[in-house]
Order: C-alpha cells, then structure tokens, then sequence
C-alpha cells in the first residue's frame, strides 16, 4: 500500500523545510496547546531564505502546518471529507467567500484516501465544452497554485501524451485537438516521429499495435498529490478552518422541514446548517444517512509504482488502446496506472491480473522497463458515474451539497473543484462553470458523455 | 484473483466471467407510464453499499448464462451465488458460502 507518510516522503518534506513533527500530528500525537493560533500573520512563511535560516538551529523552530483541534458544537459549513477536493473547498469558502467557520471532517487522516493514492496526472483535454471549461479551469488554478499556498506543490507541467494504435484513435483524438482549442485549451496532433522525439524512450514501431501518433497537451503534467492535501490544509486552517481527523460521520441529522441540521459522527453530533460531502467512493454510504440514492458505482482503481532511478522519462504518456498510462515521479519512481477492476467494492485492492495487463503494456511501449521491479501496488476506491463526469451541486435536501463523481480522474480537478464547490455551497447556486453538473441532469437527460475522456477505458 | 461459483460450472476463476452490475432492477412493466425520475431510478440510480451486494455476473468464457451473486464488498467474499430469476437469499455478510 501506498502511505503518504513513508520514509521518501519525509525525506521530500525535510528538503522542503516541513517539520518533522508533521506525521505526529496527522497521527494525533502530542501537541502543546495554545502556543499556536490560527491567522495568517503567525503561520511560518516557507521560503529558501527561511530554509537557510533555520538550518543554523538544526530545524528545530518550525511549526505544525495545521493544528488538530476538537470540533466545536456549530459551524457553518461542514465538508465531510479532507481529501484535496474537501481541503480546496474549505480554503476557498475562507479565503474568497469570508465563510472561515468551517470544519473538515475526516474519517482517517487527511490526504489518505483517493488523493493519497491517485497516479498524480493533471490535463484538461477533455472533448465537451462543460468538461473543458471545468477541468481548464482547474489547470489554471495548478499554474499559480504553490505561490498562491506558499507550499511547493510539485505542478511540472511536463506534457501528457496520449498514443494513437490505430486509424480509429487517430480520428478521434484529432477531434478532441480541435474541439480543445476551440475552447482554448492547448492540444496538438504528433505524427509517430514527433512522438519519438518528445519521449524517446518510447517504442513506436515494433510492438503488436505500433505507434502511430499522439495528441500532446503541454500545459498537463504532473503535481505532488500530498503536497496538494496539506497545501490547501494549512492554508485553510491558517485562516480559521477546523480540520478534524479520526471523526467519522455516522448520521446526517435533519429536522421537520427536512433540512439539514448537522451531522452525528464518531465524537458527538456537530451543527451546521450547510454539509458538503466530498466523500470520493464512499459518497454513496454518506449520502444514503440522508436518505439520498446517488447515480455512482465504487470501484478498485489500482496503481503501481516501480523502484526508483534516476530520469528517464520526461513525460506523462498515456494509450487507451493497449491500456497503461506511465510517467516518473521526482522520486525517480514509475508511476503506473490503468483501468479499475470490473466490479464494485470498497476493498481498496484489486485483483492481480488488472496489474499484470498494465505492465504487460509498459512493457511493448517502453521495452527497458522490463528490468525494472514493481515496488508497491494499491488501489483506491472511485465513484463512478453514468457519463463519467463528476457532479458538483446542490441535492434535494436544503443545506445539503456534493462533490461526487469524479470516477478515475479526480485529481487533476482538485484546485478546480474546490473552487466551484465552495462558490456553490457560499451562494447556495453553482458557479457557471459547474452549473451543468447537477444531479439532475439524469432526470433531465443532459448528460455529459466523457466517457470516452478517461485516459484509458474503464 | 476471485472465485467464483457458477450455479451451472462450479468454481472457477474470475477472468472467466463479466461483471453485470446490480441485481433485482426489474425493467419497468408499463414503461410509458414512468416519470423522468422515476426513468433516472431504474437508469442510473445504484444501491452501491458498503456490505452485502446482490450482483449480476455473467460466465462469458463458460456456459455463457447470468446469474446473481451476493457478496461482501468490503472484502470481496462470495457468500453465495444463485440462478436468475430467483429471489435474493436470505443471509448476512457472515454465513459460510465459495470463496
């Protein structure tokens, strides 16, 4: 399994000038209360100036990033959730709607579900408008996301590349190129030989489904999946939100009129007036406490990394045709990903044979791989929808909103989503950007069909 | 790699058969008479719990029929598997049943 807090992590952590005593805390280990307040003017400022400082004093005088504090009896807004989708949409409500009486409310630790343990992939060339305008506005976000956190959030936009096998995919991702920048969002068509050169550890030629070209989207890349949970994280609670780990939501309370009144969870019941659920693959399980059928299936989404070495690929490559999607990380690991497995479930692993297709496919696009060894392989559990794309809106209970839906693709929307998520519960009516993605429009019947987006097919 | 047991086959490995998602979603009889909502319930609208699920497979690489099976997705165990057409067994996630 995949734990955001081993040792590569620690080490990443030291060279970025976080304190060591962060895993205690997310742990709740021991903690001097009062000594630490949360405003923006006494959160420690992470620069490479400050890194310098602080070396005289052996490290010793950094902060915790974020307090653990017991939950209050009221908030306004409660998330249910501190993955990056409910972490982004607290610092959001505080920092652009002034709402900071905000609490998280995390099951296990933040950042340990589906945002600790995705492939790490950030696009946004997807085909429908909707889509477009939703994930692009999320890749805007990505591009100032460090400086606007004051955390190194890792973004590299080192290009995505997705591999056309034959005729069929060449026509439609040349579609997708010019749907793309007709919506502004950068997208080329590579023949084989400008793919080579982009990448060139990739085998075009002799394989069962030669290369035969590929779309590429420059701006897309990769960013450091914690980082971006504990980012959003101390910026949000810098500005007076509440996260509370190890709390787990057991009931939705509501009262006569059938509006949400707060939530029962593992340490008391706690008001508000506004829950947003931002669950991943257990928001079915959440939403059914307030009696809610939802339009999603949980699935195993597995990944893989290999034993680290040093640079050798310099982009994220991805074929829906012979199913991997491959890119390095700054640890020097592969990181390797493919389609879920073919049943619902909350198990977080998946069955052997999904991996051993995935590398079977590594192996024909990058034959040197071959000798590389598979260090951990996990799985995380995705909400899938009808016509895989997320719903981020109001629900029929007043008071109560949700954030669902984003299947295998999640990650790359964090910033994004959370931004719009928070606009939608602050105003109680979405933001243009995600007014189509209600929960209505499988009543309706506007649906927006991406699936046909997914880096690989599910 | 899961186990299966096809009421038909017997045990056999997972490769050998399709998921068909949840059982017990009768098609409407009267389907003209449906509302839109009610349309989206029997489309899209999934149970999809934490616990015991009744669960269509089908064996495509096998006798080729449907037939339903619960089981636990927490930890994936098959409490037990039955024909099509009949009615969801009366059992918890802890009775005995194939692996």
């Amino acid at each position: 399994m995949s734990h955001p807090f081993n040792a590569s992590a620690e080490t990443m952590l030291a060279l970025r000038g976080a304190p060591r005593n962060h895993a205690a805390q997310v742990h709740g280990g021991p903690r001097t209360a009062g000594v630490y307040l949360p405003s923006e003017a006494n959160v420690q400022k992470f620069s490479g100036f400050e890194l310098f400082r602080r070396a005289f004093g052996g490290h010793k005088s950094w902060q915790p990033q974020w307090r653990n504090p017991e939950p209050k009896a009221e908030y306004d807004v409660i998330i249910v959730g501190a993955g990056g989708h409910g972490l982004a949409a607290a610092y959001y409500l505080a920092k652009e709607h002034g709402i900071a009486n905000v609490a998280v409310i995390e099951r296990g630790w933040l950042g340990g579900g589906n945002t600790g343990r995705n492939t790490t992939i950030v696009r946004s060339n997807y085909l429908f408008d909707e889509s477009a305008a939703l994930y692009e506005h999320a890749v805007k976000l990505w591009e100032g996301l460090s400086q606007d956190l004051n955390y190194n959030v890792m973004y590299s936009a080192r290009g995505v590349l997705m591999l056309a096998h034959n005729h069929h995919d060449e026509i439609s991702f040349k579609r997708h190129v010019h749907a793309n920048r007709l919506n502004g969002v950068d997208n080329e068509w590579l023949n084989a030989e400008q793919v080579k050169e982009f990448c060139p550890p990739l085998n075009i030629k002799s394989m069962r489904y030669p290369i035969i070209g590929g779309a590429l989207q420059r701006r897309g890349g990769t960013a450091r999946h914690d980082a971006v949970a504990w980012g959003y994280a101390r910026a949000a609670d810098s500005r007076g939100v509440d996260i509370i780990q190890n709390c787990e939501v057991t009931g939705i309370r509501r009262n006569a009129a059938g509006a949400v009144e707060g939530v029962e969870t593992s340490r008391g019941f706690i008001r508000a007036k506004k829950v947003g659920v931002s669950a991943a693959g257990h928001t079915s399980v959440v939403m059914a406490m307030a009696g809610l059928r939802m339009p999603l299936e949980s699935y195993p989404l597995q990944a893989l990394v290999s034993e680290p070495v040093k640079p050798a690929f310099p982009t994220v490559v991805m074929s829906n045709t012979i199913h991997a999607y491959i890119s390095q990380s700054d640890k020097g690991e592969m990181v390797i990903g493919a389609g879920t497995d073919a049943y619902t479930s909350y198990s977080q692993r998946g069955a052997l044979h999904i991996a051993s297709h995935t590398l079977d496919a590594i192996c024909e696009l990058v034959p040197q791989f071959r000798r590389l060894r598979m260090l951990r392989n996990w799985g995380g559990i995705v909400d899938v929808t009808p016509d895989r794309s997320p719903i981020i809106a109001k629900t029929p209970v007043p008071g109560l909103y949700v954030n669902c839906g984003w299947g295998t693709g999640g990650f790359k929307a964090t910033p994004g989503s959370g931004h719009v998520f928070a606009h939608t519960i602050a105003r109680d009516a979405p933001h243009a950007i995600n007014a189509p993605f209600t929960l209505e429009r499988f009543r309706d019947g506007f649906l927006i069909d991406e699936a046909a987006a997914a880096a690989v097919a599910h | 790699m899961l186990i299966i047991t096809c009421p038909w086959c017997g045990a056999r490995p997972e490769v050998e058969f399709r998921y068909g998602g949840e059982a017990h979603i009768a098609r409407p009889a009267d389907p003209s008479a449906l509302t839109d909502q009610e349309w989206a319930d029997f489309l899209y609208n999934r149970t999809n719990p934490k616990g015991l699920h009744a669960e269509r497979w089908r064996h495509i690489h096998g006798c080729g029929r449907y037939f339903n099976a619960l089981r636990d997705t927490v930890s994936d165990f098959f409490v037990t598997t039955y024909k099509a057409g009949e009615a969801r067994p009366d059992v918890d996630a802890s009775s005995g049943g194939s692996k």
